[in-house]
């Protein structure tokens, strides 16, 4: 009962917050909505028994990657936060494309019925367990994506030190 | 008494009363401290005239704060202007509740959850957002440079202090805070802490979680963000009233948690320091607050010793000196951690 209560103010504050996010002028309370939306999704995953998960979520994106946006957003246009409204050309278009595709998947997902998702184990999203399958079943995709990080870090430096 | 123990019903907000009422009744007790102990290192008398010893000085700093006036600037983003402070005082009062005060697990971690660090990370790397809405939403230049100063610096050091909280870690195989004091606990007494574990390195990883333990709660010498010469007063230099003292209790709040997060981590916990007679009758959480009367007396007493630091060398000892030093660290415990399996 607590559960389901929890469960559907935890997806309604999702539901409204991603609508924040596009609909608000502002950028930086744009932001601030995805930063609500990280915390709801937090939640979420606890109700999935993925503590780890959890915990990364708030950490990773709520705590370093939206502060470093923030940080962007306020030192791009410190005077007038209201000045990020691109009209015109295709990118209306194409929105409304993608989004009608996804109502399509999303209905085809509800109607058709791909089959019932198997529950997993109590114990699969502790840091344990995320950590073996991690350096066992995943341990070339794991390390692939370090080196894909490192290329960014590298990139990144190349393009700054051009201007210097 | 037993039975009302094991009812969740009281025994859980009990616990919150308990830790979230003892950081909130600390704030007020540290301005004081702070203030004498302030006054007595620079030889100066400080508050001495309300109460004895001008111990009644924060009830009347209280009452001052309750009836000055809310002065709200002109042109602020207002939601986000009353947002920021609150922003900043939860996730400091949420972060103590997974540190473990004694030994009796019935009363003080509120939760002893399996990823007890992580939340403890988790909600003090959130308390830079209340810092950065502050100095954006106020509209004002110093704020706003405060809140910049904020971000940036909270985002360097915690990099440092996670990598040390890491080889604690490793340490005890488990995130747990309660699972961490039970790795210090053995018959050396305090050679048993994770301080004095594998001589230098365990000195060395409680070294770098003391320098960034500093920049995280922006005191002094890493108080750029309110640097009052340069910047007036920071990020708050536009509150006024209880909106400034949610920041003030913010602040010392933080000190109370983040002092805890390293007895626990680094110090023994509520374990004795000589594990025999006269020592163990002591009980445990009356080791734990002397302890954590220790390193807030130290956050007053560097507070009183150092200069500020220029920012240019804030960045570089945080970037250049701390994180490679707590990465090397981090690989020499593991090294030496395998070597010993």
């Amino acid at each position: 009962m607590f559960g389901q209560i929890l469960f559907i103010t935890m997806a309604l504050v999702i539901v409204v917050t991603s609508i924040g996010v596009v609909a608000v002028r502002n950028p930086v309370r744009s932001a601030l909505n995805l930063v609500a939306n990280f915390f709801a999704l937090a939640v979420l995953y606890l109700f999935l028994y993925a503590q780890f998960v959890a915990a990364v979520q708030i950490i990773v994106y709520a705590g370093a990657i939206m502060v470093l946006f923030l940080f962007t957003i306020m030192l791009l246009n410190l005077g007038s936060p209201s000045e990020l409204s691109e009209r015109g050309d295709l990118k209306r278009p194409v929105t409304w494309g993608l989004a009608l595709l996804f109502v399509i998947v999303l209905a085809g997902g509800i109607f058709v019925r791909l089959g019932e998702a198997q529950p997993t184990a109590d114990d699969l999203g502790t840091v344990q367990m995320v950590g073996k399958f991690l350096f066992t079943d995943w341990v070339y995709p794991f390390e692939l994506t370090s080196i894909l990080l490192l290329i960014a870090i590298v990139g990144a430096i190349v393009m700054a030190k051009r201007r210097l | 008494m037993e039975e009302l123990l094991n009812n969740p019903w009281i025994v859980i907000p009990l616990r919150i009363i308990i830790v979230v009422g003892f950081v909130l009744a600390a704030v007020p007790v540290l301005t004081w401290v702070e203030r004498r102990v302030l006054a007595l290192m620079q030889i100066r008398k400080g508050p001495n005239r309300v109460g004895p010893a001008g111990l009644l000085q924060p009830v009347a700093d209280g009452i001052k704060l309750f009836f000055k006036e809310d002065v709200l600037p002109e042109r602020v983003d207002r939601f986000i202007y009353f947002l920021a402070p609150a922003g900043f005082l939860i996730p400091v009062l949420c972060a103590p509740a997974v540190i473990p005060w004694g030994p009796d697990d019935r009363l003080t971690p509120i939760a002893d959850v399996n990823i007890g660090i992580l939340f403890l990370l988790a909600m003090t790397s959130l308390t830079v957002y209340g810092i950065v809405l502050a100095g954006w939403s106020s509209n004002n230049k110093y704020s706003l440079l405060g809140g910049l100063r904020a971000s940036a610096q909270t985002i360097s050091y915690e990099l440092a202090m996670g990598l040390s909280i890491i080889s604690v870690v490793l340490l005890t195989g488990s995130l747990s805070m309660r699972d961490m004091v039970l790795n210090q606990q053995g018959s050396l007494g305090l050679l048993n802490w994770h301080v004095f574990r594998f001589f230098p390195l365990g000195l060395i990883a409680t070294g770098i979680f003391l320098i960034a333990m500093l920049a995280e709660t922006n005191r002094a010498p890493f108080d750029l963000p309110e640097a009052e010469t340069e910047l007036i007063a920071g990020y708050h230099t536009e509150y006024s009233s209880m909106k400034f003292a949610m920041f003030f209790m913010g602040e010392y709040a933080s000190m109370v948690t983040i002092s805890a997060v390293m007895v626990t981590l680094f110090f023994g916990g509520w374990l004795s320091p000589l594990p025999f007679a006269p020592f163990t009758w002591i009980p445990g959480p009356l080791w734990f607050l002397m302890k954590l009367g220790v390193f807030i007396y130290f956050f007053i007493w560097v507070r009183a010793t150092l200069p500020r630091l220029r920012y240019d060398m804030l960045m570089k000892l945080g970037w250049l000196r701390l994180l490679p030093t707590a990465l090397v660290n981090l690989f020499l415990v593991a090294i030496v951690l395998w070597w010993q399996k």
